[in-house]
């Protein structure tokens, strides 16, 4: 990747600039690390300031100068409006009704938005065992909406989840609403290649916008099932070269604080290893 | 209350097959007193922990666990834990009996152990597999409005351990920062161990801190950067460099077993532990 160069950029940053586009201004988002996270902050550096951030270690509006390794970087709390217990960041703020959009990643996800993230292969006995739920299976049932973003492709855009970790529309065609579940759902489906949305009558993901230089047909082969395509897609406008810099300045201030001294600025009561090789 | 060395009280307090929470959401995480159960061989335990994080990586690959509640499995912003992995998709170095949750229900099930009652609730569970795989999911019908509620069995570790800021000298325990739900497990315990950055003459602390008063505590260590690498807000920031190195250590036995050997083993106690990886850098 060329990073001085601000009129290519990669299909990743795309990804990452498309959600944080969706993101309004005043939104209370409950975040998870990785995209979700960089595209939350992306817009809370240009377009949404005044937006709510929480991660679910407990930061209520933490506003972070560079993106957390972990949910819990010394950063989150520190800029952070109040830190609370993890027992009340989801008893009292999610579930009682208080986050407007959840914003997720996932392994796995079908075409009723549901999401794998706990493994590969049969539950007892994984091709490949996954990190598991966290705080997603609640996320998407108390959430006033949710965004959720992945990379496509057959692998990941599967007919049938190795194992429903978090629900999106169940089998769709309102069954979520007849199991009294409060939060809207997955509203927004953002990849690598472009936008779905669920369909109004059965809630099946719908492609309805498409990157430059990325076709339909494209699309639909990095699908596992028949993908419904929108009467009009659009067509979502590339990155201009100042919303490249803040996500790319972002990124680099990360790196480098992922990969500095742990001595910076801290009372230390003896030296600590900021590289270790076994 | 006793005041003791982090071996002394491990080898005290901590028995084969028992059930054991080193809680600390990426903050505060025990990792000395890990190591220090590490060291001195302990077995078939049960492990607790809502993230097991690198240090049940690490119990878990030399063959300490026989089973594990938690409720999310990764390296935090690098991917997978491969020792957590080994064990389950593989059962080396031995099988690993899972009881898996969701963060709120964990929370819940720590909450209701706290408060001594048999079980926590929550609007949750609803769509996933979860409660397919782990039986101990279910539900009541709340007795005033009929609805639906999932349940969790309270969880009430025979040993909890915390690592915290400070400790005063009579032994009242002082948290601040990302506090996860060290207070919950910690009131969910039978015995409540905490490692301490410092003993204090007083932890001045605001008044609605959190603190744990001495009598809830069974024992305490002076651990000097004793979440390392984990982190201790006000004293030293997370090692996340350690943390990125930990995916290449951790993805083959062997060079994990070296790495153990080396480190830990090798070391007496957690100041050797992090001299030898100064000696290594």
């Amino acid at each position: 990747m060329n990073r001085s160069s601000l009129n290519r950029y990669t299909p990743d940053e795309m990804m990452t600039i498309a959600a944080a586009r969706l993101i309004w201004p005043g939104c209370v988002c409950f975040v998870g690390i990785g995209v979700p996270s960089a595209a939350a902050n992306l817009a809370r550096l240009t377009h949404a300031p005044d937006m709510v951030l929480i991660y679910e270690s407990g930061g209520i509006g933490t506003q972070p100068s560079v993106l957390p390794l972990s949910i819990g970087d010394g950063e989150l709390a520190e800029t952070a409006t109040a830190v609370v217990s993890l027992p009340e960041i989801f008893s009292y703020w999610l579930q009682a009704g208080r986050i407007d959009l959840g914003f997720l990643g996932a392994a796995q996800i079908d075409r009723f938005g549901n999401l794998n993230t706990t493994v590969i292969g049969d539950y007892a006995k994984p091709k490949t065992r996954l990190p598991g739920a966290g705080g997603a299976p609640e996320i998407v049932l108390h959430a006033k909406q949710i965004f959720v973003v992945l990379k496509q492709s057959p692998r990941s855009f599967v007919a049938k989840l190795d194992f429903c970790t978090s629900a999106g529309f169940l089998n769709g065609h309102g069954e979520r609403a007849r199991r009294a579940i409060t939060g809207a759902g997955p509203q927004v489906v953002i990849t690598d290649l472009g936008v779905l949305k669920p369909a109004p009558d059965s809630q099946e993901l719908t492609l309805v916008a498409r990157y430059e230089n990325v076709s339909v047909d494209k699309i639909c082969q990095a699908t596992g099932w028949p993908l419904g395509i929108a009467d009009n897609i659009d067509v979502v406008a590339t990155p201009p070269a100042d919303e490249l810099r803040v996500l790319r300045d972002l990124h680099k201030r990360t790196e480098i604080a992922h990969t500095g001294d742990v001595l910076r600025s801290r009372k230390t009561p003896r030296p600590l290893i900021s590289q270790v090789n076994a | 209350m006793q005041f003791g060395s982090l071996q002394e009280i491990i080898d005290e307090h901590i028995r084969d097959g028992q059930s054991v929470a080193l809680e600390g959401f990426t903050h505060l995480i025990p990792f000395a007193a890990g190591h220090e159960i590490l060291r001195q061989k302990k077995r078939d335990l049960h492990l607790i922990r809502m993230t097991p994080d690198l240090i049940y990586d690490q119990l878990i690959g030399a063959g300490c666990a026989c089973s594990l509640t938690f409720s999310w499995g990764g390296n935090p912003g690098v991917g997978s834990l491969h020792r957590l992995r080994d064990a389950v998709e593989n059962d080396w170095p031995r099988p690993l009996e899972i009881h898996e949750h969701s963060h709120a229900g964990m929370a819940a099930a720590y909450t209701a152990g706290a408060a001594r009652m048999p079980f926590g609730m929550l609007r949750g569970y609803v769509g996933t597999d979860l409660p397919d795989v782990n039986p101990q999911v279910r539900e009541v019908r709340c007795p005033y409005t009929n609805e639906k509620i999932a349940t969790v069995p309270a969880i009430n570790p025979a040993v909890t351990i915390l690592h915290a800021q400070a400790a005063d000298r009579q032994g009242n325990i002082l948290i601040r920062g990302i506090v996860g739900a060290q207070k919950e497990a910690a009131l969910a315990a039978g015995t409540l161990i905490v490692t301490v950055e410092e003993i204090v003459e007083s932890l001045d602390a605001p008044i609605n801190a959190i603190v744990l008063p001495h009598w809830v505590v069974t024992a305490i260590a002076e651990v000097p950067t004793g979440a390392y690498p984990s982190y201790a807000l006000g004293y030293y920031a997370r090692d996340n460099a350690f943390y990125l190195a930990w995916d290449e250590i951790a993805r083959d036995r062997e060079r994990f077993m070296e790495w153990i050997n080396r480190h830990v083993l090798q070391s007496r106690d957690h100041a050797e532990f992090l001299d030898s990886l100064a000696e290594a850098a």
